[in-house]
């Protein structure tokens, strides 16, 4: 329908025809993109190799799936984003056109003419409606309301909050001249008596047009050349804006997306396409330069949007250590723009730890994978943390603390430094006539391995766990047998602590040992050793947590469970990391647990994929953070808090934690700490096959 | 042997060590009835005061007095012994910071044998000396033989022998600075500088009547707080063993220990401590020990009066509460 | 600055694992595992920190076994330039003063300006580094914390006396220290460290190249000689509290207080 307005590919500014400014203004401003963009690619051209293009339709298929699920966990914003996301997808085919329509007159998008024309715009004009709203409300509740997770402490640097004002400006900024752009085309239709196309009353446009109605035909085509030409330099200049920032996120969120991290639980390897051998023969381990990342991790600090959820999980962070992962990829970020301006020369690059990251900031993480849980841009951690640390590693600045128990580990296979034919003396607290454990010894040999591990074998709080396990295994008629003093520890945390070789020695003990008993499968009830065996280890047999043997039994009825003995105690379920967020077992824990007749059990706050971390496992007993409260006693104040008497646990490093928690917390004898499997025996009426 | 057995004597302003009387009894223990001649290295009134105490107990000072021997220089005191001490002579040290810069160099000066931090003296035959050592950290004992015929310097565990009482008769000094000395200083290659004190904490531990100490067992620095409550409520101070302050929880004044501070207390409760001897010698006077422990093997268990195998996490809250309610 | 180290392998003792063998001529050995002696390991970081500091190179050394090439490479690992094992049946059951002796065979075939040895080893003498200056006619100071390079000429350390205090010395080059613990943060050393140092030659020395009379070592050699290994019978000890946590707490209250515990 052909306006009373000139329409902008024949209107002029100041003598100067609009569509000189038509091509300038995208030129320019893709051509400066394009350069930017160009210069945010080299640090990604320079570092090391990754592999993120198997299972391509998994990899599509999440990339639309994981954001909607994680992005909902904090509701309201959850809300906003999601107005504005939309808005920019619809708004996408309009910012495409609207150059175009600078240059030919009446350009109309393929599709997009007529019926559908119509459709496409008060859909736009609706969403940009709503877009504005958002953008408004979003601005007053960082303003005004300052939520604590956007708070950047001062170790960290400052307060970068007006990059938000600025983002939120700009697409205010695009609403509003969209809105008039329309408006006044609108306004000058209705004053000329020409037909008009529907627009939805209440959306900006309508009011737009309403205010404009009245003006002059002189006003209304300055305001409609003004607003196409100011909206032009906006958006071109919005698209320049975003990669100096966290609105980068905008441009690299489905590539990064896209290369997520498939396989929960895992670590990378040292370095991706190489074989061990070679692995072995590199001059450096480990991530010590930026260029020592690699493309995927740089690029996930490029993406980071700055949003803090992950911070606001992270269990370390909770308790005063030095760590914030949020901070861990601004940093880097900010240092990799540092050394790789967009104007000027590259500058030479430092020793991250010492320059970047703090020692203590990267030894303070437990690995529980909180962090990961809530990043909607599907952000990594760990395998950054294992990286950072496997370069200290390398450079011999390990905390003293660690030393000890490495070398143990090295000399011993455990990290207390034990003998090694004490390694099953546990099995000395079973019953007399228990039939023989050791696989070796047996005739003829079981086919169920009971891996041990470590902490459970040696410590003597923990024992009873080893215990309870194997008696159950035997009530529940499985024959099984241990590997004794062959047994080294899984190296589960040697690897995440960065002593990849160390690692790969233990790796390889077990894993010999292990096909040499000619096993089928086997059990562990530490989630540690279960995550190594299921994630870290090759070809052995499947490992299974003995939570869900018990599962298993309970549905075929071979385990039966009595009723509670105290029908007013409160039990509440504490997810183990490695069981629950690594591993998704979070259900199978809570149905045995439940299949205990009368037995209340209530749910922490934070439970399943929130569970909060107990302190961590393995060499992290070891390691003397700078903190203010241990995370034990963080959650041992959310079991108080449902008024718990009895906190169950599937993990050694839980159980030893929390109960150490209980102590130094003061409520000795008013709350109490019990493993499942201890649970479930207490509970056991023994069967009859 | 009479005068080829020769005490090495430790003295700060005029005061002199325990070990001076120790090293009598452990004479006395190599060559029956025979007491040692001593001697002492220092300058001016602090050693003439020494020297007067050391007369009570030995029957021969042998007193070296110069201003550059005012602050003991290992490499000084060597040379001049070597130049004092006759062949064959068996010369007794203790075993502590300054026999262990002494000692060892001393035997190859004067050609003897030597036997360092011997706990116990079995006997003498033939010329062979038999002791008693330790190893590997304390925990095995070795009978050691050495031919002393042609010298031995032998330096002694402080507090393994007890003091012997006063004679009745009072000893002779002999003024041996010439002899030693002879117009020049040996050791000219060392030269003492100062001593810097270790910083003054809040709490003298020296001077406390009640100790609490804590060691390896409280496991976390957390824990501490515990600790400091318990001793609050007992009216005493706290303390700790060497592997607290290395790990930098507590200031090194808090220390106890050879290493550490000396402390006197009526009363010593050693939480978490396994009791090794560098611990326990700083602990003197023989105060009321009370020791807990998980590990029913620790060697503090055969130094305390009363002992525990506990749990000290455990235990501490509770004995607070108690402690608590018998005061009112 | 030519910096020497001398290095001891060591069994490692956790707690109570030290036991004596049947017939009380050694210790159990079967299960021991060993590694450098944690003294010497303090003085190897610390003369690997000068080096850093003031150039020059850091040779470890060892008088040993075989076994003890392992311990020699580890240091080596951690950042010493050169090692040296000084090993020959005749150096067996040596004594103090042999060790030293063969020591300083090798001291005068180099040419070093500081010689570092840890305060003490498995058998608690400290003696090696005082022996050893002794018979280089070389200045000693033991129980060194704090270390400080003047110039080419004198250093300037502190050594760790009773109470917590240091007593600060000025000392002539060259000489030999003894390492306290706690002098500074050994670094660590993982098995890629050690696989990186394991094409590096540790030249073997013998009495033969040292020229060391065998008689003046080895156990031949030796004035002090270990007759046995015991558990000495243990006393007395302290009298056992029993019974329930309550009921200790309820003894051990009042003991404290008749003892003039509670103030």
């Amino acid at each position: 329908m052909a306006s009373p307005l000139i329409s902008p590919a024949n209107a002029s500014i100041f003598g100067i025809p609009m569509i000189l400014f038509a091509v300038l203004i995208p030129s320019i401003g893709l051509g400066i993109l394009s350069y930017i963009l160009w210069k945010r690619w080299i640090p990604l051209a320079q570092s090391a190799p990754d592999s993120r293009r198997d299972r391509i339709g998994t990899r599509l298929l999440r990339t639309f799936l994981y954001p909607h699920h994680r992005m909902p966990r904090y509701m309201l914003v959850s809300a906003i984003h999601i107005t504005i996301l939309a808005g920019f997808i619809v708004f996408a085919l309009h910012w495409v056109r609207l150059p175009l329509m600078g240059i030919v007159d009446g350009f109309v998008l393929p599709g997009l003419g007529g019926v559908w024309g119509n459709i496409f715009a008060n859909v736009k004009d609706l969403t940009a409606t709503l877009v504005l709203f958002a953008g408004v409300f979003a601005l007053i509740r960082r303003f005004f309301f300052k939520p604590g997770r956007y708070r950047v402490p001062e170790r960290y640097g400052k307060d970068r909050s007006h990059e938000t004002y600025i983002a939120l400006f700009f697409i205010s900024g695009l609403m509003l001249l969209d809105m008039f752009l329309g408006g006044s085309a609108m306004a000058a239709r209705i004053t000329a008596g020409a037909r008009t196309e529907l627009i939805i009353p209440g959306t900006g446009i309508w009011w737009v047009t309403k205010g404009l109605v009245q003006s002059s035909a002189e006003t209304l085509q300055r305001i409609h050349t003004g607003a196409y030409f100011f909206h032009e330099l906006m958006f071109f200049s919005f698209l320049c804006f975003l990669p100096t920032g966290r609105f980068f996120h905008l441009l690299t969120a489905l590539p990064t997306l896209f290369s997520m991290k498939l396989d929960k639980g895992t670590v990378k390897p040292v370095r991706w396409g190489l074989t061990e051998e070679q692995i072995e023969a590199l001059p450096s381990f480990g991530v010590k330069l930026l260029e020592d990342f690699t493309w995927k991790h740089i690029l996930d600090f490029y993406t980071c949007a700055d949003c803090g959820r992950c911070s606001d999980h992270c269990p370390a962070n909770a308790v005063g250590r030095p760590l914030s992962p949020r901070f861990i990829s601004i940093k880097s970020r900010d240092y990799c723009y540092r050394i790789h301006p967009v104007l000027g020369t590259a500058k030479e690059g430092q020793p991250l730890v010492g320059h970047v990251l703090e020692a203590d900031e990267i030894w303070s993480c437990t690995t529980c994978g909180a962090c990961e849980e809530e990043c909607p841009l599907l952000i990594e951690y760990i395998d950054k943390i294992v990286d950072i640390r496997r370069g200290m590693v390398d450079e011999g600045m390990v905390p003293q603390t660690l030393q000890k128990p490495l070398q143990s580990l090295e000399k011993r296979g455990n990290p207390f430094g034990k003998l090694e034919k004490n390694r099953a003396e546990w099995t000395s607290s079973l019953p007399e006539g228990f039939p023989t454990l050791l696989l070796g010894k047996q005739k003829p040999p079981a086919d169920t391995l009971f891996f041990v591990d470590s902490i459970s074998s040696y410590d003597e709080s923990v024992q009873p766990i080893a215990c309870a396990t194997a008696r159950i295994l035997d009530a529940l008629n499985i024959r099984f047998g241990i590997l004794g003093p062959a047994e080294k520890d899984s190296g589960h945390e040697v690897r995440r602590f960065g002593e990849e070789m160390l690692f790969w020695a233990l790796r390889d003990h077990n894993t010999e040992a292990i096909l040499e008993t000619g096993v089928d499968r086997i059990v562990t009830a530490d989630p540690h050793a279960f995550n190594a065996f299921k994630n870290d280890y090759r070809g052995i047999p499947p490992v299974r947590h003995i939570g869900q043997v018990l599962a298993e039994a309970l549905a075929t009825g071979s385990l039966r469970l009595k009723s509670v003995e105290n029908p007013d105690t409160v039990y509440t379920y504490h997810d183990p990391c490695y069981l629950g967020r690594h591993n998704g077992l979070y259900d199978i824990p809570r149905q045995v647990i439940d299949a205990i007749p009368g037995i209340r059990r209530v749910e922490m706050e934070r439970c399943r994929d929130r569970s909060f971390c107990c302190g961590g496992g393995g060499l992290m007993l070891y390691y003397e953070a700078q903190e203010e409260r241990r995370m034990g006693q963080v959650r041992v104040d959310m079991a108080k808090a449902v008024q718990a008497d009895v906190i169950i646990t599937a993990c050694p490093f839980c159980m030893i934690n929390l109960a150490d928690a209980i102590k130094t917390s003061g409520l000795e004898g008013r709350m109490q700490v019990v493993d499942l499997v201890q649970l479930v025996e207490q509970h056991l009426i023994k069967c009859v096959e | 042997m009479a005068d080829t057995l020769f005490a090495y004597i430790l003295h700060t302003d005029g005061k002199v060590d325990d070990t001076a009387f120790e090293l009598i009894s452990a004479a006395k223990k190599i060559v029956p009835g025979t007491l040692p001649t001593a001697v002492i290295f220092g300058s001016g009134g602090s050693l003439d005061t020494a020297c007067n105490q050391l007369s009570s107990q030995y029957p021969q000072v042998w007193k070296i007095d110069h201003p550059a021997l005012a602050y003991p220089n290992a490499e000084v005191i060597r040379g001049l012994l070597v130049r004092l001490l006759p062949e064959n002579g068996l010369m007794l040290i203790p075993h502590e910071h300054f026999g262990m810069d002494l000692a060892p160099g001393l035997s190859i000066k004067s050609d003897a044998a030597y036997i360092p931090d011997v706990v116990h003296i079995q006997g003498l035959q033939d010329g062979i000396l038999t002791v008693v050592r330790e190893e590997f950290n304390g925990q095995i004992s070795t009978h050691v033989a050495c031919d002393i015929s042609k010298g031995a310097v032998v330096t002694l565990r402080a507090g393994a022998f007890q003091p012997v009482e006063a004679r009745s008769e009072t000893g002779r000094i002999l003024d041996k600075t010439d002899t030693a000395i002879q117009g020049d200083l040996p050791g000219g290659n060392r030269r003492f500088l100062e001593l810097v004190e270790a910083p003054v904490g809040d709490v003298d531990i020296t001077k406390s009547d009640i100790l609490i100490s804590v060691g390896r067992g409280i496991e976390e620095e957390e824990n501490l707080e515990m600790v400091h409550a318990l001793a609050k409520a007992m009216g005493g101070d706290v303390s700790c063993s060497r592997p607290i302050v290395d790990a930098k929880w507590l200031e090194k004044s808090r220390q106890v220990g050879t290493s550490g501070q000396t402390v006197k207390p009526k009363v010593y409760l050693a939480l978490g401590i396994s009791g090794s001897f560098q611990h326990m010698g700083g602990v003197k006077g023989a105060p009321f020990v009370v020791a807990v422990n998980k590990n029913p093997k620790a060697p503090i268990f055969q130094s305390a009066d009363v002992g525990v195998v506990a749990d000290i996490l455990e235990l501490i809250p509770k004995l607070t509460e108690k402690v608590q309610e018998v005061k009112g | 600055m030519e910096i020497l180290v001398c290095v001891k392998r060591v069994p490692d003792t956790a707690e109570n694992e030290i036991a004596v063998n049947r017939d009380g001529t050694d210790i159990e050995r079967n299960d021991l595992v060993y590694s450098v002696n944690e003294w010497d390991n303090y003085a190897v970081e610390e003369a690997i920190q000068i080096r850093d500091r003031v150039g020059g190179t850091v040779t470890v050394i060892s008088v040993g076994d075989e076994a003890s090439e392992e311990v020699l490479r580890r240091e080596m690992a951690m950042g010493a330039d050169k090692g040296i094992l000084l090993c020959d049946p005749v150096f067996e059951g040596s004594d103090g003063r042999g060790i030293a002796g063969i020591l300083k065979a090798a001291v005068e075939r180099g040419s070093y300006d500081l010689i570092l040895t840890g305060a003490q080893a498995d058998d608690g003498s400290g003696q090696i580094g005082g022996m050893l200056a002794a018979m280089l006619d070389w200045p000693y100071a033991s129980l060194v914390n704090t270390i400080e390079i003047l110039d080419g000429n004198r250093i300037k350390v502190g050594r760790e006396i009773a109470g917590g205090n240091q007593e600060m010395n000025e000392i002539d080059l060259p000489c030999v220290l003894s390492i306290q613990t706690g002098i500074n943060e050994p670094r660590y050393v993982g098995i890629r460290g050690i696989r990186k140092v394991a094409s590096m030659e540790i030249p073997v020395q013998g009495s033969a190249e040292l020229g060391i009379p065998p008689e003046s070592v080895g156990a031949a050699g030796a004035k002090v000689k270990r007759l046995d290994y015991f558990v000495p019978e243990m006393g007395q000890g302290a009298e056992m509290l029993e019974g329930s946590i309550d009921e200790i707490i309820e003894k051990l209250t009042e003991l404290l207080k008749s003892k003039g515990g509670l103030k």
